[in-house]
């Protein structure tokens, strides 16, 4: 091997760094969640908001906005920005170029993250985690929005910097495959966010502020323009998804064949998969915006045609990843077509998360095929297939190998070992079996036509064929809630137990070693420039022309409205 | 740090299985491709396009939106011009007889709605400032519900309205 094998020590204010990243993520979790379950009990009859009336969290709504945002936001972002930092040092064997650079935009976050909680807890920020106008927050929840991803671009800044001094130190080797991965997902996030920086900044926030009697009249408007506001924030949108997800592709690529006593089946396809979402993840974003008026049917179409394309590079990580697996469990005596199945080491609940992510994740991607076909789309718009959809990716594919990695991850930076490995293993069976029931209950109500976040209890039109998925979803609910308890208690329990590793024992750095020698691997995989100039260019060409289009035509005459 | 020295030089190098793979996923990516574009295309399966737009403040105090409901152009063709405001639609009941074909135009008054005509594959985003537009044809006698498939506020699940398809084809 070409690679040094020398083990680096990530430093003791390193792996506590990380560690506020995950105590931030979990706390966000364990909130979060508990208003998933409350919502699909409304939805089966069960309303059970008036118990948490008196602490000021009875509407629906607000709870919903709570679940979105704390669970799809913040439990990600924190864990992945966490996470990637760890990837970066451990990876790179060296210590960030500008820790405090780092640190700044981790306080920037958690800044933000306080600035946006308080509109929404008081009720001042009703408005779901898409925010879509004219339905207006308070300015703080817009401004700290922005502070969190503000501070999640400084962090990219610091790994960018540390990389840079890492290729002068080491010209010619091929980067590892885990960090270029990781800066390839800060790189994607820091061109997405483009989106909803600007419709921020140009709209949302300038008409919060002219709720300010003191703010000048220069910084405020009277309007909002929605339909711009919606091509914006999809822009965003949707890559978005994929920030979520490639942290999880880094670990299964990167990570598991290891855990699993293997070793990456391909470092050439694995970078070539994430060059392809980099290009691939943000032109796409206007197969959310299908049953819009306002979006020529030709760049729905254009856009449509995109989003297979980034199919695509899953289609690949199915292969290597599985291939890679298949390696593992033969080296551990599986055999047969599919036996071999059973032989990987499920009885590690590092392993088992991972497994059982990917499979709900082979579903989620089925769903997404039907997401991104054009006419097909208007069948399931704004149903609950589509948050039933969304459990299979973020909920499952992202959330439950980010249980799998904390099984890991937190005894690495707190130096205290799993507490009941046994019982991460149920953590994982439980969600598992809790997601299939409730996502493909979301599904087939969508079908149906349910719409996805509505106060069902309370409608009207509900048919009598509706009770009985509604029912499987509350039940899956019920399910999830027992998982996700369990797993916060268990990260508790580790993070905060007396116990600590013995003198030479702890957990190691995961690295999965490629099959073929990394230096191997073409230098085009290794280089960022003619990426991002490829990837500028068909930002520009799918949606250039349409935003050119509604900002020349932009009219901000729609007033805002409190919900 | 030295060069580090190889006996291979860097190539794209896939294992045979591998390359077979990408073959298989990009036929089946290109046959949906193909599929989505004669759908959309050629059969005809239509999603809303880009209308005039109007001014949210003042688009109900002219026609046609002052008058919402249902204009008959003959020929068993109806367009139905529909106001979407918290947390109505109006008109909250549209009758037209079996076998027709009615055009629905909507727009908001206030904040994002969704029309989501239940059973049919009409589906669409209503937004402040743009007209949303699609066509749908009646084969069936019945009871159709639209509902708002977008969050709009507090009373967002009371939102909804119907298509009353009535079997009688005497008279007209």
């Amino acid at each position: 091997m070409l690679t040094q094998e020398t083990t680096y020590q990530v430093s003791k204010q390193d792996r506590r760094f990380v560690g506020a990243h995950l105590l931030v993520a979990i706390s966000a979790l364990s909130v979060g969640s508990l208003f998933g379950p409350l919502q699909a009990f409304e939805w089966s009859g069960l309303d059970l908001y008036g118990l948490l009336e008196p602490i000021g969290l009875g509407d629906y709504y607000k709870g919903l906005t709570i679940h979105g945002v704390l669970n799809a936001l913040v439990w990600t972002t924190f864990f992945i920005t966490g996470f990637l930092t760890l990837v970066m040092i451990a990876g790179l064997k060296r210590p960030l170029r500008y820790p405090g650079l780092n640190r700044a935009g981790f306080y920037t976050m958690v800044v933000g993250l306080v600035m946006a909680a308080i509109p929404i807890l008081t009720g001042a920020a009703s408005v779901l985690y898409t925010f879509y106008p004219p339905l207006q927050a308070s300015w703080a929840f817009y401004l700290g929005l922005t502070l969190v991803v503000v501070g999640s671009w400084i962090e990219g800044y610091g790994f960018y910097l540390t990389m840079a001094e890492w290729r002068r130190d080491n010209p010619g080797t091929r980067s590892p495959f885990i960090v270029l991965a990781a800066l390839i997902t800060m790189v994607m996030w820091q061109f997405a966010t483009l989106g909803i920086a600007v419709e921020i900044l140009t709209m949302l926030l300038p008409a919060a502020l002219a709720t300010i009697s003191w703010v000048p009249s220069w910084l405020t408007r009277s309007g909002t323009d929605p339909e711009l506001g919606r091509t914006l924030f999809w822009f965003t949108g949707h890559p978005l998804v994929y920030f979520w997800l490639l942290p999880a592709y880094l670990s299964w690529y990167g990570m598991l064949p290891k855990q699993a006593g293997g070793k990456l089946f391909s470092d050439t396809l694995a970078r070539l998969a994430f060059w392809l979402f980099l290009l691939l993840s943000i032109p796409v974003g206007f197969h959310h915006q299908f049953a819009d008026p306002g979006v020529p049917v030709g760049w729905k179409y254009i856009h449509s045609i995109l989003t297979y394309g980034v199919a695509f590079p899953s289609m690949l990580t199915l292969f290597t990843v599985v291939a890679s697996l298949e390696y593992a469990a033969r080296k551990r005596g599986g055999q047969g077509l599919l036996g071999w199945i059973r032989a990987l080491p499920w009885g590690n609940p590092v392993v088992s998360a991972q497994l059982l992510a990917g499979i709900l994740f082979m579903f989620g991607g089925i769903g997404g095929i039907t997401n991104a076909s054009y006419s097909v789309n208007l069948v399931i718009h704004n149903t609950a297939w589509i948050p039933g959809h969304f459990h299979l990716t973020v909920a499952s594919a992202v959330t439950l190998s980010f249980f799998g990695i904390s099984y890991w991850l937190i005894p690495y930076v707190t130096g205290k070992p799993l507490w009941k490995a046994k019982w991460a293993s149920v953590v994982n069976w439980t969600w598992f079996v809790g997601m299939m029931i409730f996502s493909n209950a979301m599904h087939v109500l969508g079908l149906l036509g349910a719409p996805r976040r509505t106060k069902l209890g309370e409608a009207p039109y509900v048919p009598d064929e509706w009770s009985g998925h509604l029912f499987r979803m509350s039940l899956g609910g019920a399910i999830l809630l027992v998982g996700v308890a369990l797993f916060v208690i268990i990260a508790a329990r580790t993070a905060f137990q007396k116990e600590r590793f013995a003198e030479g024992e702890g957990v190691e750095f995961p690295i999965a070693i490629s099959m073929r020698d990394p230096q191997l691997t073409p230098l085009w995989l290794d280089r960022f420039k003619p990426w991002l100039i490829a990837t500028v260019v068909l930002i520009v060409v799918a949606y250039g022309p349409q935003l050119l289009e509604q900002f020349g035509n932009a009219s901000y005459n729609s007033p805002p409205i409190s919900p | 740090m030295t060069e580090p020295h190889l006996e291979e030089t860097p190539s794209f190098e896939a294992d045979p299985y591998e390359r077979k793979w990408i073959v298989v996923s990009l036929v089946l990516l290109i046959a949906f491709m193909v599929t989505v574009t004669i759908a959309g295309f050629a059969l005809g399966f239509q999603v809303p396009g880009d209308e005039t737009r109007v001014d949210p403040r003042t688009v109900a105090d002219s026609g046609p939106w002052n008058e919402p409901g249902l204009r008959d152009r003959g020929n068993g063709e109806y367009d139905a011009y529909v106001i979407a405001r918290q947390y109505l639609f109006d008109p909250r009941t549209i009758t037209v007889p079996v076998g027709s074909s009615v055009t629905f135009y909507l727009t908001s008054i206030d904040v994002q709605h969704g029309f989501k005509l239940q059973n049919t594959n009409v589906n669409m985003q209503v937004v402040p400032g743009e007209v949303s537009r699609l066509t749908v044809e009646f084969d069936e006698a019945g009871e159709f519900d639209y509902i708002c498939n977008e969050f709009c506020g507090a009373g967002h699940a009371a939102m909804f309205g119907s298509v009353v398809v009535e079997a009688d084809t005497g008279g007209a």
